[in-house]
């Protein structure tokens, strides 16, 4: 449904390329994740896929259609929500919703069956101009609006940024519902744990991909054992691990440390053990973990 | 424990919607304090009566000794502030904000050349040092915004949001940074929708509709409401509210 080739894009004013060779393929149907910090290139990639950026060099199609060539057709066929709000604020909900409508030559009443999950929860407020809903609403608004004309493909660039947890689940409940009727969705995010929601991603960072699977496939090729650790001085814990000369990698997550050897055999551990109750350190415990996204990407940059 | 940050039945209404509604608790020297909250739960307002910008409506509340309600410029100076989108200036290189920034807390002369050194060596920034700020990656920014924060040597740094968007490697040198900075006594109150983060706050509270529902340290809310993480908790708590985001 989407196919990118080695597609790249440097913005003048930058040395730096801002999307640097990617290549992906996307089935139909799928919910594929693109997940990466700010500043990674996520948005550069959404624009050009939905050909508001010409790319420098490299190719793309969306549904079949060339993201330069074909743009016109493009634009027919996909949804887009950019991560910045961008509806109009002195229409009204309903209003905004019947202008995109028949912007794309449809009518509300025509897709209202793919809209109707998230649009019932803002339709109460349809006579409030746009610019005066909350940002949750304001997030279902949007969405409606870039559903409207049935698209066969959906852009959603950082739509959860900045929402709180409860928010956030609600939205890829959402998502979860649009995918069962048939949308392919791209969706881009910074937070990690929402890649697990996703069919397949891709971790992207410095405008390059640094993996592309199945976030199940992702987590079983970390290379080495990772361990959980805990002890009553976290932040001394850190600094001595850190000292270790068998750590490769050591960092916080949540409650506890997670760490992994450079070299791991079935002495190794009682080793660590070993070092941690010399420097004093009391409450210990240290367990093998499943990494999470996280883990994986922080492996992939390779620091720490 | 010695409190730097005390409220006592801290309010703030627009009319008579309570976007604050009475809300106590304490900080300790040297703590860092999570305050968390859904989106529109009143972590703002709250922010901004505390770091002297916003007046309440009632109750009390004394920042580094100071009063919220006649003293506002001494909190000023006492504190130090960052945000997500406040940060520095774009158009300014490293060592002009540094600089500036440090003359607005009134440091000057050997104390400011001294220290705005340490500072950019600690970073790691001595090669962007005539580079303008707009020019960083996020993460650079936002480490640098927080080492301008508490040039001054604050009693307490307010923190809104400071890692959003980040990513995870340099989120965790951020909180290395937060460790360093309480390690010297520093006090540190932080907000944040990563709830991870949370487990390196010593304490937490977490706001639902103006209120203070749960404060303590993740550890006992993990245990009190029955949950495997904090990202549990918030979330039986948050689900509660009734107010919508924002």
């Amino acid at each position: 449904m989407v196919s990118i080739n080695t597609l790249s894009k440097t913005y003048d004013k930058s040395d730096i390329p801002a999307v640097d060779s990617i290549s992906l393929q996307i089935a139909a149907g799928e919910l594929f994740g693109l997940i990466g910090p700010d500043g990674a290139g996520k948005t550069t990639l959404f624009r050009m896929l939905t050909t508001l950026l010409l790319p420098d060099s490299g190719s793309a199609t969306v549904d079949g259609f060339d993201i330069v060539k074909d743009y016109k057709k493009i634009r027919n066929h996909v949804g887009y929500m950019p991560g910045r709000f961008s509806l109009y604020q002195d229409l009204t909900v309903e209003e905004n919703l019947n202008f995109f409508a028949t912007l794309f030559g449809t009518t509300v009443e025509e897709n209202y069956h793919l809209i109707k999950d998230i649009y019932i929860q803002i339709e109460p407020f349809k006579h409030r101009r746009a610019g005066k809903l909350s940002g949750g609403m304001k997030q279902k608004l949007a969405l409606s609006c870039a559903l409207i004309h049935k698209p066969k493909v959906l852009f959603l660039d950082e739509p959860t940024t900045g929402v709180d947890p409860v928010s956030r689940k609600e939205f890829w409940e959402m998502l979860k519902r649009l995918k069962e009727q048939g949308i392919t969705i791209l969706v881009s995010t910074p937070y990690m744990d929402e890649a697990t929601l996703c069919d397949r991603i891709a971790l992207i960072q410095g405008g390059k991909i640094l993996a592309v699977d199945t976030p199940l496939s992702i987590v079983k090729q970390y290379p080495e054992t990772l361990y959980a650790v805990r002890a009553g001085e976290i932040p001394r814990l850190l600094l001595d691990l850190r000292k270790y000369e068998n750590t490769l990698q050591c960092f916080t997550f949540g409650e506890y440390l997670h760490f992994s050897l450079k070299h791991d055999h079935s002495g190794a551990i009682p080793e660590v053990r070993n070092y941690l109750e010399l420097q004093r350190h009391t409450d210990l415990a240290i367990m093998p973990v499943v990494p999470t996204i996280e883990d994986c990407f922080i492996r992939l940059l390779k620091q720490y | 424990m010695e409190a730097v940050i005390k409220t006592e039945r801290l309010t703030k209404h627009f009319g008579d919607f309570y976007a604050v509604n009475e809300i106590t608790f304490e900080v300790g020297r040297g703590e860092i304090f999570g305050f968390l909250g859904a989106n529109g739960a009143g972590k703002t307002t709250a922010m901004r009566m505390l770091i002297g910008l916003s007046k309440p409506s009632s109750g009390n509340a004394s920042i580094a000794g100071f009063d919220v309600y006649h003293e506002t410029e001494k909190i000023k100076k006492n504190i130090g502030y960052m945000s997500q989108k406040f940060s520095l200036y774009e158009d300014l290189t490293v060592m002009e904000n540094v600089r500036f920034f440090g003359g607005i807390y009134g440091l000057s002369g050997k104390t400011l050349r001294e220290k705005s050194e340490s500072l950019v060596e600690q970073l790691g920034l001595q090669s962007a040092r005539k580079k303008l700020v707009g020019s960083l990656p996020l993460g650079w920014k936002q480490k640098l915004s927080f080492s301008v924060a508490i040039l001054h040597d604050p009693k307490i740094v307010f923190l809104d949001e400071p890692t959003g968007g980040v990513d995870p490697v340099t989120r965790r040198q951020f909180w290395d940074l937060i460790y360093a900075a309480t390690l010297k006594g520093m006090t540190v109150f932080v907000t944040t929708h990563y709830m991870d983060e949370a487990e390196y706050c010593n304490r937490i509270s977490i706001m639902v509709d103006g209120r203070i529902k749960a404060l303590g340290s993740p550890a006992d809310l993990r245990q009190h409401y029955h949950a495997s993480s904090m990202d549990e908790v918030f979330y039986k708590l948050a689900r509660e509210a009734e107010r919508t985001a924002d």
